[in-house]
């Protein structure tokens, strides 16, 4: 089979062949993560939660969370944060340039099964990417969730991603959003310290809760202590996990967490099912 | 002295003591306010009170020559502020500035020590509710001395 595709092909049957789209749209986030708008040839569904490979001709492929609406089947949405040769190439892509796109892969954050509970969101650094169809879906339906909480930290002010949007939703009189950063000047008037500590200051009921939390692990496992001390079960907790994914259809086994593989089994886990080797060190 | 009283009976850091700690307590504070940007003390100075902060926020800071000031962490409602009164040295580590209007109640630090030499019980209620503060702080520290966004997902 060729590999010469034209970005305004629909999506191919063979799993393993990516689909090239433009890049329709390139905003600059922050110093080194930036978010490509991709455009489709037909309507893309995902669930919030799931990812994309996305492949640099003649580079290579990297998995990188949808943090788009998934409610909005025309635009395919990364936020990609450059730490290695072909994220870097990704974040450097302007518009009209071609990438490639396998997915979505994974499962998803139960939104759905959220209905009728309070969602705390709770997010650090880049993790706020994958968790923004997320917030985009309860607040779609809205009328069906409890309290709706985001916590948000980042490294600093001017790491803080999607910032105009934060600042809408912080507008709202119906969501609660917290953002505190790890270090600021004198000029920053919000909280700074680490998102953990938002935690104790939340309003939620734990019987009736769920939390989805995506960052790094060690701020996912402080993230997980300070929920269980608020009285949430571990089963009402969902984690997004990060592993190095190379083939996303759990082939390779370069992503395996125990007896799982991350980009068959996850990148979303409720909490107990990933406990007993959460905290194992070796793995 | 009986307002008080109630008011460090309901602040979340004395949750649950017992109105005999509360009077004790309350017979050395007295209620501050701080307008934003005026600091409530600075590095080295002693460690003459401690606060309850009632309402506001307070930003602690470090500062270095030529540099400017470094926030280490915010404190809000319902936060103490600190521990450097009750141990020898009595003297403060960082700066504390309102980041906005600030009402705090403030306990006179050697009228509390006193009375904690006088009454073990009390003693021993107050470290165990400071030791657990400070805990939560170190832990938070920790966390945060890691950088942990610096290469986190991409």
């Amino acid at each position: 089979m060729s590999t010469e595709r034209r970005a305004d092909e629909t999506m191919p049957e063979d799993w393993s062949v990516p689909w090239p789209l433009r890049v329709a749209r390139v905003r600059r986030e922050t110093g080194d993560v930036a978010t490509l708008e991709l455009t489709p040839a037909s309507s893309f569904a995902f669930a919030a939660g799931q990812f994309n490979m996305l492949y640099v001709f003649g580079l290579g492929e990297v998995a990188i969370s949808i943090s788009g609406d998934p409610a909005k089947g025309d635009r395919i949405v990364h936020t990609i944060r450059a730490v290695g040769a072909v994220s870097g190439a990704l974040t450097r892509l302007r518009r009209d340039a071609v990438v490639g796109v396998r997915g979505p892969y994974g499962s998803a954050w139960p939104v759905a099964e959220a209905e009728g509970s309070d969602v705390v969101i709770i997010a650090g650094g880049l993790g706020l990417a994958p968790l923004r169809p997320a917030m985009y879906s309860v607040l779609g339906r809205r009328q069906h969730y409890g309290r709706i909480i985001l916590l948000y930290g980042a490294r600093g002010p001017a790491d803080i991603l999607y910032r105009r949007e934060l600042e809408a939703w912080r507008c709202r009189l119906d969501i609660d959003i917290a953002v505190t950063v790890d270090h600021a000047g004198a000029d920053w008037r919000g909280n700074v310290g680490v998102v953990p500590t938002l935690i104790p200051r939340i309003s939620f009921d734990p019987h009736h809760a769920v939390a989805l939390v995506c960052g790094p692990e060690i701020m996912m496992r402080f993230t997980i202590a300070a929920l269980r001390d608020r009285g949430l079960a571990e089963d009402r907790i969902y984690l997004s996990m990060e592993r190095n994914m190379k083939c996303a259809a759990g082939l390779c086994g370069r992503c395996q967490f125990g007896p799982h593989f991350i980009c068959r089994d996850g990148p979303i886990f409720r909490f107990d099912r990933i406990a007993p080797v959460f905290g194992i060190r070796e793995i | 002295m009986e307002g008080l009283e109630r008011v460090v009976l309901k602040h979340p850091f004395f949750a649950g003591l017992g109105s005999e700690f509360g009077v004790a307590i309350s017979g050395c504070a007295r209620n501050l306010r701080f307008a934003a940007s005026e600091y409530l003390f600075r590095e080295d100075e002693p460690a003459n009170e401690f606060y309850l902060i009632r309402h506001g926020t307070v930003a602690l800071e470090l500062h270095a020559p030529g540099q400017p000031a470094i926030v280490i962490a915010t404190l809000r409602e319902g936060d103490i502020l600190d521990a450097a009164w009750l141990v020898p040295p009595y003297r403060w580590n960082f700066d504390a500035r309102a980041a906005e209007l600030v009402r705090a109640l403030g306990v006179n630090a050697r009228c509390l020590r006193d009375k904690c030499e006088a009454d073990h019980d009390l003693g021993y209620e107050l470290m165990k509710r400071f030791v657990g503060a400070m805990g939560e702080r170190l832990r938070a520290t920790r966390l945060q001395v890691l950088d942990v966004y610096g290469t986190s997902r991409g």
